[in-house]
């Protein structure tokens, strides 16, 4: 099963890579990881996503509590939850092309955040799903290049992550 | 304030901690600490001769004492010499801080001489780790690596300190922390009240318990506890290798040593039991053997400090997160003050089926070894100097055959006696083990089992001996083989001895330790065994290499079936299976 895990973790050198140490070194699996300092520059937020059974993502989060560095997490995909990832693409637009890349993008309410004569550079936000999706629509051979973020998540409601 | 150096604040904080020992090898980017180290008189400084032996003495100190090693090594490769010890510490949780120098800051990442990325090599084996970046943070970061390494489930820390943090020219003001607080960390305490009296009343329900006790609870010290709380139930105790020791060995609820090559009654009765107790134990792969087929009829209570180590492999019926100490203690008082008593016509007979099984095929019962041939069997040596050292000893070992007749026939009757390297399987432990051990208790009888195989992984370290005048016995059971890899390859590859013979290499054990200024001393006839094991037991003040030639086809039994077997299926001779 995919599961999201936020973690809060000092922000102090090697922290990052002691997470990232522990899924190689226990043959856990990192799908995406994502991680930046928080409103308080002392704390990094970290979401990772794994998938695992429940037994395996039980030992994932013991063995991450057990890091010194780790100050709390939270397995997200336990509750209801908010996730996004940003997709930048560059996609190939000339002629006929142009409109119809650009009507994707609405419907997928993205945004063209740059523009030449031969391409865009467009601009969506919101679930892996949705950008697989949107990935989809624009068809193979007009994407010239694609970057994605990662996972990011956020429970819903008034639950939260922090110290 | 006192204005101090970052070499001289380092030594200060340890002095501020309580460390009264170091085990270190010097070098480049270890020297201001060195100088700073010359110049006081509190901690004593023990020169290694490889830095592999530095980690393992100080691992032996800490074993036999509970404090914290200390190892102080250079950047590079005394760095990197370090990491066996390192690991084997963190496979039996043992405490330990280990300061590296490293190059100075502003050479770090640019391959400058003798610079590793220690913090790195060493991130996998340590259970945390600090790279010093400013003098000042010297006090705080040596305060919370021994807090971290001495508390929950304990383990090694490293300490990397590169040179300019050291420098004697700058100074800056020193003061101790006094209290820590780290918001990221907090090791266990209690374990919950609901859950240890949902296990009592487990155990008391017990028809075929069996307490099976690991090195946690050695390390917690929880012996005493755990005795008691065996002997007030009069339930039959197994100790696993780390934990020999935990529960007196000569008693008569014991079982013996469980798992690989554990007794027949300790497998057999973990297999039948209804309810397993586990304290300080992991459930490790030495142990359950196949995990689908491990105890099918138990229920499982299983006390750790380490949630992680909880349902790893095994899934407890009843976890308990807790210090050995705590848990138990509770344990115990919630049944001084509980009416209930186990079904003791039920225990009887369980115990009546334990004794029947002892009776068959224990090693205690009867010899399960040769007895009227000519060779020295491996058992007899141990039994020897069971005898001889009244059971007294701190007895170290390295890995192999002889480590496992030392766990089978040496009986433990206090914890912290027995030190062996149980999760990595390090050769080479053994000797700079029993240094360690030795210097904590000069007045206490230390004897190395090893093999000419292991020994000769850190033998340099008969020269800290001398030096030191460190008068320990070494008594190699000499099979002129690497015995356990042998036995393996006899049992599973029809006795192909790929590379596990020495042929004619060895070299003159006696003459080899007299190089060295100790005494060295061979047996080779069964008849003279008693006689030269007592004279050499005998000698207090020097050093003993007592090299046994023991007969080399012996194999370690009993040994459980692999791959795919249980708890209960083992071979108990070359001929025979369960």
């Amino acid at each position: 099963m995919r599961r999201i895990i936020s973690v809060l973790m000092e922000n102090e050198p090697g922290a990052l890579s002691r997470v990232v140490g522990l899924f190689s070194q226990r043959g856990y699996n990192i799908e995406s990881l994502t991680v930046a300092p928080t409103e308080d520059a002392t704390l990094s937020r970290l979401t990772l996503v794994t998938i695992g059974n429940d037994h395996k993502i039980e030992q994932v989060t013991k063995n991450l509590n057990k890091l010194i560095d780790v100050v709390k997490l939270v397995d997200l995909t336990e509750g209801a939850h908010i996730e996004r990832e940003l997709l930048l693409v560059k996609v190939r637009a000339t002629g006929a092309q142009r409109d119809e890349v650009k009507r994707s993008v609405d419907i997928f309410r993205g945004q063209i955040v740059d523009v030449t004569s031969n391409m865009y550079t467009v601009q969506v936000a919101g679930t892996g799903e949705k950008l697989d999706a949107f990935l989809q629509a624009l068809g193979e051979h007009t994407i010239m290049e694609v970057v994605r973020s990662g996972v990011s998540g956020i429970a819903r409601g008034e639950k939260v992550l922090s110290i | 304030m006192e204005l101090l150096s970052g070499g001289d604040m380092l030594v200060r904080a340890l002095q501020d901690e309580g460390v009264d020992l170091i085990f270190g090898y010097p070098g480049g980017s270890a020297l201001h600490i060195y100088d700073a180290i010359f110049r006081q008189k509190e901690i004593k400084h023990v020169l290694v001769r490889h830095e592999q032996g530095a980690t393992h003495a100080a691992d032996g100190y800490t074993r036999s004492t509970g404090k914290t090693g200390v190892v102080l090594v250079t950047s590079g490769p005394g760095a990197t010499n370090a990491i066996t010890g390192i690991a084997t510490a963190y496979m039996d949780s043992i405490p330990m801080v280990v300061i590296s120098g490293q190059v100075t800051s502003d050479k770090i990442g640019e391959d400058a001489f003798q610079e590793t990325d220690m913090v790195g090599c060493s991130r996998p084996i340590v259970k945390h780790s600090f790279l010093v970046k400013r003098a000042e943070d010297i006090p705080e970061v040596v305060k919370k690596a021994f807090y971290i390494a001495s508390t929950g489930r304990p383990g090694p820390v490293v300490i990397d300190v590169p040179k300019d943090v050291t420098n004697p020219a700058d100074r800056f003001p020193y003061e101790y922390p006094e209290k820590l607080r780290m918001r990221s960390y907090t090791p266990a305490g209690k374990g919950h009240s609901g859950q240890i009296r949902k296990a009592v009343a487990l155990l008391l329900s017990a028809r075929r318990p069996v307490i099976y006790a690991g090195g946690g609870v050695v390390q917690g010290n929880g012996a005493e506890l755990l005795t008691a709380l065996a002997q007030r139930l009069n339930y039959p105790v197994t100790n696993t290798l780390m934990g020999l020791g935990a529960y007196p060995g000569s008693d008569k609820r014991f079982l013996g040593m469980l798992g690989m090559h554990g007794t027949f009654e300790a497998n057999t009765a973990m297999h039948h039991a209804d309810v397993i107790l586990a304290v300080g134990a992991r459930f490790d792969d030495r142990v359950t053997n196949t995990p689908g087929k491990f105890c099918p009829g138990a229920k499982i209570i299983h006390i750790d400090v380490d949630p992680a180590s909880i349902s790893k492999t095994i899934v407890a019926d009843v976890p308990i997160v807790g210090t050995v100490q705590s848990v138990l203690g509770e344990m115990l008082e919630m049944l001084k003050s509980s009416d209930d008593e186990p079904d003791q016509s039920a225990i009887v007979d369980w115990w009546r089926q334990i004794d029947d099984w002892r009776e068959r095929h224990g090693i205690y019962a009867a010899p399960r070894y040769r007895t009227d041939g000519e060779m020295i069997m491996p058992q007899e040596v141990i039994k020897a100097v069971y005898d001889i050292t009244e059971g007294n000893a701190f007895v170290t070992s390295d890995v192999g055959q002889h480590q496992m007749f030392a766990a089978q026939y040496y009986l433990f009757d206090k914890p912290r006696r027995w030190i062996n390297s149980g999760g990595l399987g390090t050769m080479g432990f053994g000797l700079p083990a029993a240094l360690g051990v030795k210097i904590a208790h000069p007045d206490s009888e230390v004897v190395c089992v090893t093999g000419e195989g292991s020994i000769q992984m850190c033998i340099q370290e008969l020269s800290t001996a001398t030096q030191y005048h460190l008068p320990v016995k070494i008594l190699c059971l000499n099979n002129q083989a690497l015995g356990m890899v042998k036995q393996w390859q006899e049992m599973q590859y029809e006795g192909r001895l790929s590379n596990s013979v020495y042929e004619e290499s060895l070299p003159d054990f006696v003459k080899l330790a007299e190089a060295y200024g100790h005494l060295g001393m061979k047996i080779e006839r069964r008849e003279e065994l008693h006689d030269k094991l007592h004279e050499a037991f005998a000698i207090k003040d020097r050093t003993v290499f007592i090299d046994v030639y023991v007969d080399p086809s012996e194999h370690v039994y009993p040994m459980q079936v692999m791959p795919n077997g249980s708890m209960r299926d083992m071979w108990l001779s070359k001929t025979e299976r369960t």
